[in-house]
């Protein structure tokens, strides 16, 4: 019978014991190719951090060099003069980015009150969330062309205020996203005090809710002042350019053609004189600078406190 | 009016019922809440109605032919927007490929254990930072160093492969290339951004599972971290490729604005949103309708791009959970 043949001791001292693993170190096919991917990934995040270093470096040498007091003081140079500045552009990218920031700020916060707080389940909120996500991809050009159709054409100039518009619909969708994220990240556990004590819907947010989520709104805030700060594309042809200050001997020029940073560092970049694209490149640093320091102070406000 | 509070109210009491201003402040407080809201629903409304009211005249006017016309030239009224079609479908996929595949890299290094934790925050700032540079300032970066940068190996590979479709013409400053270049850059941190956070999504056990049947490192991240975070990474490079195909400054200062078709990768080219830039601070009433018409089909364009990335996104959600 095989079975006990098998099974005899004779018969399985006959058979080879397998041979032991080898304990050398050996690179497996699979484990090579782990270390290329490995590599390439580390390439390309180095490859990808090449632009921002040279972008950086390209502002502070360029840039720097022209960087004088001069440049905030005085009005853009025309052809072929020497000096100037862009300091009637500084004022304009404030004038329209607060524009803008009133507009978007009360009408955004109280949206998203409405979405965090009032009726978050209600079809309305479904519609204003889906209506505010689209906007957040809307081509920044379009912006310009609605406030072209809505201000330009109806008061026959471009202006500040048209321009102040323009940056308002690009801010508003994320001043209302951040900041219903941030009022629902207040625990339901302040609400449901206040509530026990017999608050009114109104009192509970504007003395909890609002409170908490401050911080929070703030950065939403703050991102979309330094994202309306740094555009160009909707000032193009609502606020225009302007070679004059806003304020022009003791009157104020409201529904005129401003200027702006941006757009003077569109204007100058394509000129063939040196003195412009100088101060194209101290503009592109002073906006940078602008955009950064607005940037970082959201991440320092938007510290969460608990 | 009567309160029913009062009637449950201990004498002693800290908390009161709302009183009649309460209760009227709280109604108004409410209905400029409701307000808000039906603003933002408005906005959309009037964007589309506005742009596509403003249209109409010139859809009149010019019709279909308009979309499929080359020309553009307001001398002769004559408006075709089919080169610029081409040139923001071709850069923006252009800027996909590039960006895609370095956005969805730069994802899978800093989510998947590759880096201490301080070394990634590091990337993660450089990537914020990348997303906070104005576009104008990319387009001065791009006219002053990508230009001068691949202007001899864009000769070479002319000169070399000129045969190719893609090297047919020399690079004679700006062209599609550069502008794809920019682009791509521009588009990296969204794509980077949310591919992150589809690959975080996915559980913790899933990787653990595939760890303990032996994959390696890549393997893990090939064959199950991607694909379970599929769904969002598509979502990832769709809501990219929508802000290549609406990005103006980077492509009015790089493309070159040239009505021409071609597949050459160096011959200048022109995009909906670069025409529209250059053409609208002196167009007359004429010019003002076509550019409407324009920009409405610009509007079209992304709107769909983009509604498809939030409803790739959302299923992504909703398939985690």
């Amino acid at each position: 019978m095989s079975a006990v043949n098998l099974a005899h001791p004779a018969n399985a001292m006959n058979t080879p014991l397998p041979a032991a693993p080898s304990l050398q170190h050996q690179i497996e096919g699979r484990a090579l190719r782990s270390i290329l991917l490995t590599s390439l990934a580390w390439v390309s995040a180095l490859l990808a951090s090449v632009p921002l270093i040279s972008v950086l470096y390209m502002l502070i040498t360029r840039g720097g060099a022209r960087l004088n007091l001069e440049v905030f003081t005085e009005l853009p140079p025309a052809g072929f003069e020497l000096g100037g500045g862009f300091g009637n552009a500084l004022v304009g990218t404030f004038v329209m980015v607060i524009i803008g920031a009133a507009i978007a700020i009360p009408v955004g916060i109280m949206a998203a009150i409405f979405l965090a707080e009032l009726g978050p389940y209600s079809r309305l909120a479904a519609l204003a969330r889906f209506a505010a996500k689209t906007l957040t991809g809307l081509p920044s050009i379009l912006a310009g062309v609605f406030a072209y159709a809505m201000v330009v054409l109806t008061t026959g100039t471009y202006s500040a205020p048209a321009g102040g518009v323009a940056l308002a619909v690009l801010m508003l969708p994320i001043v209302v996203l951040t900041a219903e994220e941030a009022m629902k990240m207040v625990p339901k556990i302040m609400k449901d005090a206040a509530y026990g004590m017999g608050s009114t819907n109104t009192q509970v947010i504007l003395k909890v809710v609002l409170p908490t989520a401050m911080p929070a709104i703030l950065t939403g805030v703050m991102l979309a002042v330094a994202r309306a700060a740094g555009e160009t594309a909707p000032l193009l042809f609502t606020a225009l350019f302007s070679n004059y200050w806003i304020v022009d001997g003791g009157h104020l020029a409201a529904m005129s053609p401003t200027a702006s940073l941006a757009v003077l560092i569109y204007n100058f970049s394509g000129m063939p004189f040196d003195n412009q694209l100088e101060l194209a490149w101290a503009a592109s640093l002073v906006l940078v600078l602008i955009v950064l320091v607005v940037n970082i102070a959201s991440r320092i406000f938007g510290k969460p406190r608990f | 009016m009567n309160k029913p509070f009062t009637v449950a109210l201990a004498p002693d009491s800290v908390c009161q019922p709302p009183s009649r201003t309460d209760i009227y402040v709280d109604r108004s407080f409410r209905f400029l809440a409701r307000v808000g809201a039906i603003a933002i629903l408005t906005l959309v409304v009037a964007l589309v109605l506005e742009i596509g009211g403003k249209a109409v005249p010139g859809i009149q006017k010019y019709g279909f032919d308009f979309i499929s016309g080359v020309v553009w030239d307001a001398n002769t009224h004559r408006f075709g927007i089919l080169p610029a079609i081409w040139g923001t479908l071709y850069s923006a996929l252009m800027a996909l490929l590039i960006g895609g595949f370095f956005g969805v890299s730069m994802a899978i290094f800093l989510t998947q254990d590759f880096l201490p934790p301080r070394l990634s925050a590091v990337f993660r700032i450089i990537i914020e930072l990348l997303a906070a540079i104005p576009s104008v300032v990319y387009g001065l970066w791009g006219i002053f160093v990508v230009i001068p940068a691949i202007l001899p190996l864009a000769d070479w590979l002319n000169a070399t492969l000129g045969a190719i479709p893609f090297f047919a013409s020399t690079l004679s400053g700006p062209g599609l290339l550069p502008a794809a270049l920019v682009l791509a850059i521009m588009i990296l941190p969204t794509i980077a951004a949310v591919a992150q956070d589809a690959l975080r999504a996915v559980p913790l056990k899933t990787k653990q599972a595939a760890y303990g049947m032996g994959a390696t490192h890549w393997e893990a991240i090939l064959r199950v971290m991607v694909p379970s975070a599929a769904t969002g990474i598509f979502g990832a490079l769709v809501l990219g490729l929508g802000r290549a195909l609406g990005e103006t400054m980077a492509l009015a200062m790089l493309v070159g604005n040239s009505n021409q078709i071609s597949l050459s990768l160096f011959s200048p080219a022109n995009t909906l949103a670069a025409l529209l830039a250059l053409n609208f601070p002196e167009a007359g009433p004429n010019e003002v309708e076509v550019l409407m018409y324009a920009a409405l089909v610009l509007m079209a364009i992304t709107l769909v791009v983009n509604i498809a990335g939030s409803l790739l996104m959302s299923y992504a959600q909703r398939g985690n959970k």
